[in-house]
């Protein structure tokens, strides 16, 4: 049975009300019994195959690789079912609590993914659902909010402070230390209290398990860069994580730079944040001097977080990934890019990094991976919003 | 036993001598604004209490229920920051002892444990509790605020387990903070059943330590339920709520000198 990190370096650790302490020693507890469960992992990889459609494709992008004039791999996360890497966590997390005996399921969202991925998964087993979401994300990702309810998921408006994914997971919390006896809480990315964290990544490193391997069989060698976007982390520790050992390959993650970090207004943690403790975790947060948590602003709801997650965090320090934010105006510029380049509609959140690409390609030898975390259909009304306004 | 320990000892014990639990009213610094702030720790000076439990207004308050939430978010928004409640702390800190409720972030932005608790003495605050600072996370701040004096309050849950319980116990400054009921903070109906074996079973694991119970207690009769079990008795998202509804410095201090009169006739009682 393999230890669950608590920390990574200094960051992560359970600063929460002493009510959820015991419910996380016993998810850490459930989670370390069951991760090398062979009924649990057979179960899982065969709902991964058959309902999820994994393993994803690695498609090598032609046209976007003569464009930035080397090879690009991008793994289809958006082809998932739901439409992003979300459901591998929101399923892996709704398997478990059947196991434990929770049947009520709470969950956080801000673009509305992790939100319809966990709603997917609460109606396939049979499970409550209730999703937090901000009343600012609901107006601007409509269609998902539709999508939870159609599938049986009652979403819970949060009207307070920016009305967005920060304020959601302060209310997903607040429900569960009222309900915790009888709720399991499918936080949706890479943060969050031990053992959430690495019970995030643990479920999202199918998307680097697979993207090693397609890489190895179709180029007979590594990437020499995998870049994702960053916002709590949970795609980007997912493709990271199998990599971590192999020193030559380069990881690149990409956060929300906003109106660009000079404005101040930004969701780079990494990048432009300090140290702190944002829900329940030490991490890489977005805080003023005085301690108070600052709103995010990104024009991708699933990157407007003034947090990231701790193994992240660690990461940068330890220098093993390198983080840069992009700017609304860039990830915008990138999503109609790839849309006429390959046909492809990425996410607002994926954009970023395909921004990023755009901006810097590989000089030399080799090819990169870039994680397309999710598809764009639910951001085209904002897309439309943003780019018919006066610059 | 270090000086913020004692002081707040002495105030559960000066209670215990009159027959009764001690008394001790939460309010939130700079709510709704700081001269409201201002008026209703005075007020809770004058009334009767025995201990203040000061809230420094925090962003993200996970451990509130929404009437705590809210006044949180109003105090900031009238530019509220831990200096209001240094202020605050230090108006009436000579008068009786005062506890800090402050959130782990802001203990980390101000320098962590030394450096806060350096800045919490000096404004005269005999203990802190930190919600979101359970044991197991707590280990450098506790020391640190020990060594300056400054007593930590830890939290005991329903949900704790007992042998945790008794860990956090065995390391409790001033007194242990049971949490009365699963859920934020937050007025209710009626108190749960099992609150009097809960508050039995911390009483023994804590000894000598004074053990106060707190979260859901909205009426003087609660108030007197829990003081006829508990060494102590916290009251707060009701009292924020009176001072909210005060409409004014002078309207707040009043609206709840009137409620701490009540609770206080309940707990002699």
């Amino acid at each position: 049975m393999s230890v669950i990190e608590q920390r990574f370096g200094p960051y992560g650790g359970r600063y929460v009300p002493e009510t959820l302490i015991a419910a996380l020693d016993e998810l850490t507890a459930a989670w370390e019994a069951t991760r090398e469960d062979p009924e649990y992992v057979a179960r899982l990889d065969g709902l991964r195959r058959d309902y999820v459609g994994r393993p994803t494709p690695l498609y090598l992008a032609q046209r976007l690789s003569e464009r930035v004039g080397s090879r690009v791999y991008l793994k289809r996360e958006d082809l998932a079912h739901t439409g992003a890497h979300k459901i591998n966590n929101a399923l892996g997390q709704t398997l478990l609590a059947q196991r434990m005996g929770k049947q009520r399921i709470i969950a956080e969202t801000g673009a509305g993914q992790h939100g319809v991925a966990t709603a997917t998964a609460c109606a396939l087993l049979g499970l409550e659902c209730i999703v937090y979401m901000g009343t600012e994300d609901i107006r601007r990702q409509a269609p998902n909010v539709e999508r939870m309810k159609l599938l049986g998921a009652e979403v819970a408006p949060v009207d307070a402070g920016a009305r967005t994914l920060k304020e959601a997971t302060s209310a997903a919390i607040r429900d569960w230390v009222a309900n915790v006896e009888t709720t399991h809480y499918v936080i949706g990315s890479a943060v969050g209290p031990a053992p959430y964290p690495v019970l995030v990544r643990d479920l999202q490193r199918v998307i680097g398990e697979e993207a090693r391997e397609q890489a190895l069989a179709a180029e007979g060698a590594l990437p020499r860069r995998v870049i994702a976007c960053v916002g709590g982390g949970s795609n980007a520790i997912g493709i990271f994580a199998p990599f971590l050992d192999d020193a030559a390959v380069e990881l690149i993650g990409v956060e929300a730079g906003g109106d660009g970090i000079e404005t101040g207004r930004h969701g780079a943690s990494l990048n432009a944040g300090t140290t702190g403790v944002l829900h329940g975790s030490l991490s890489a947060i977005v805080a003023d001097e005085d301690g108070q948590i600052l709103e995010a602003h990104s024009v991708s709801a699933g990157l407007d977080y003034p947090g990231t997650g701790p193994q992240h965090a660690h990461l940068r320090d330890t220098g093993r990934a390198a983080y840069f934010p992009m700017t609304d105006a860039g990830a915008l510029g990138a999503l109609g890019e790839l849309a006429r380049l390959e046909g492809i509609i990425p996410a607002l959140e994926s954009s970023h990094a395909v921004a990023w690409l755009l901006e810097n390609p590989l000089e030399g030898e080799g090819f990169d991976v870039l994680c397309l975390s999710g598809r764009g259909d639910k951001d085209l009304d904002e897309y439309v919003r943003r780019t018919s306004e006066a610059p | 036993m270090i000086a913020g320990e004692q002081a707040i000892r002495a105030a559960f014990d000066a209670a215990k001598a009159e027959g009764r639990a001690a008394l001790m009213p939460y309010m939130m610094a700079g709510f709704p604004d700081r001269e409201s702030g201002l008026a209703v720790a005075a007020a809770y000076a004058d009334a009767g209490a025995d201990l203040v439990e000061l809230g420094v207004p925090y962003s993200d308050p996970l451990a509130d229920g929404p009437t705590i939430h809210s006044a949180d978010t109003v105090a900031l928004a009238n530019g509220a920051t831990l200096r209001t409640a240094l202020e605050t702390c230090e108006a009436i800190a000579d008068k009786l002892p005062v506890v800090l409720m402050i959130y782990a972030n802001m203990v980390l932005a101000h320098g962590g444990g030394a450096e806060f608790a350096k800045l919490a003495r000096a404004a005269g605050a005999a203990g802190a509790i930190i919600p979101d600072l359970p044991l197991g996370e707590d280990e450098g701040i506790r020391e640190a605020f020990g060594a300056a004096g400054l007593a930590m309050v830890p939290l005991v849950a329903p949900t704790t387990p007992p042998g945790r319980r008794a860990e956090i116990c065995a390391v409790a400054k001033g007194f242990v903070y049971v949490v009365s009921t699963v859920g934020t903070t937050g007025e209710r109906g009626e108190l749960p059943p099992e609150l009097a074996d809960l508050v039995a079973a911390t009483k023994a694991d804590a000894g000598e330590t004074p053990v106060a119970v707190g979260f859901g207690i909205g009426t003087p009769a609660h108030a007197a339920e829990v003081g006829k079990v508990a060494d102590g008795v916290i009251i707060g998202s009701r009292l924020v709520r009176a001072a909210d509804e005060g409409g004014s410095p002078a309207g707040a201090a009043e609206s709840v000198a009137e409620f701490l009169a009540e609770a206080r006739v309940a707990l002699a009682g």
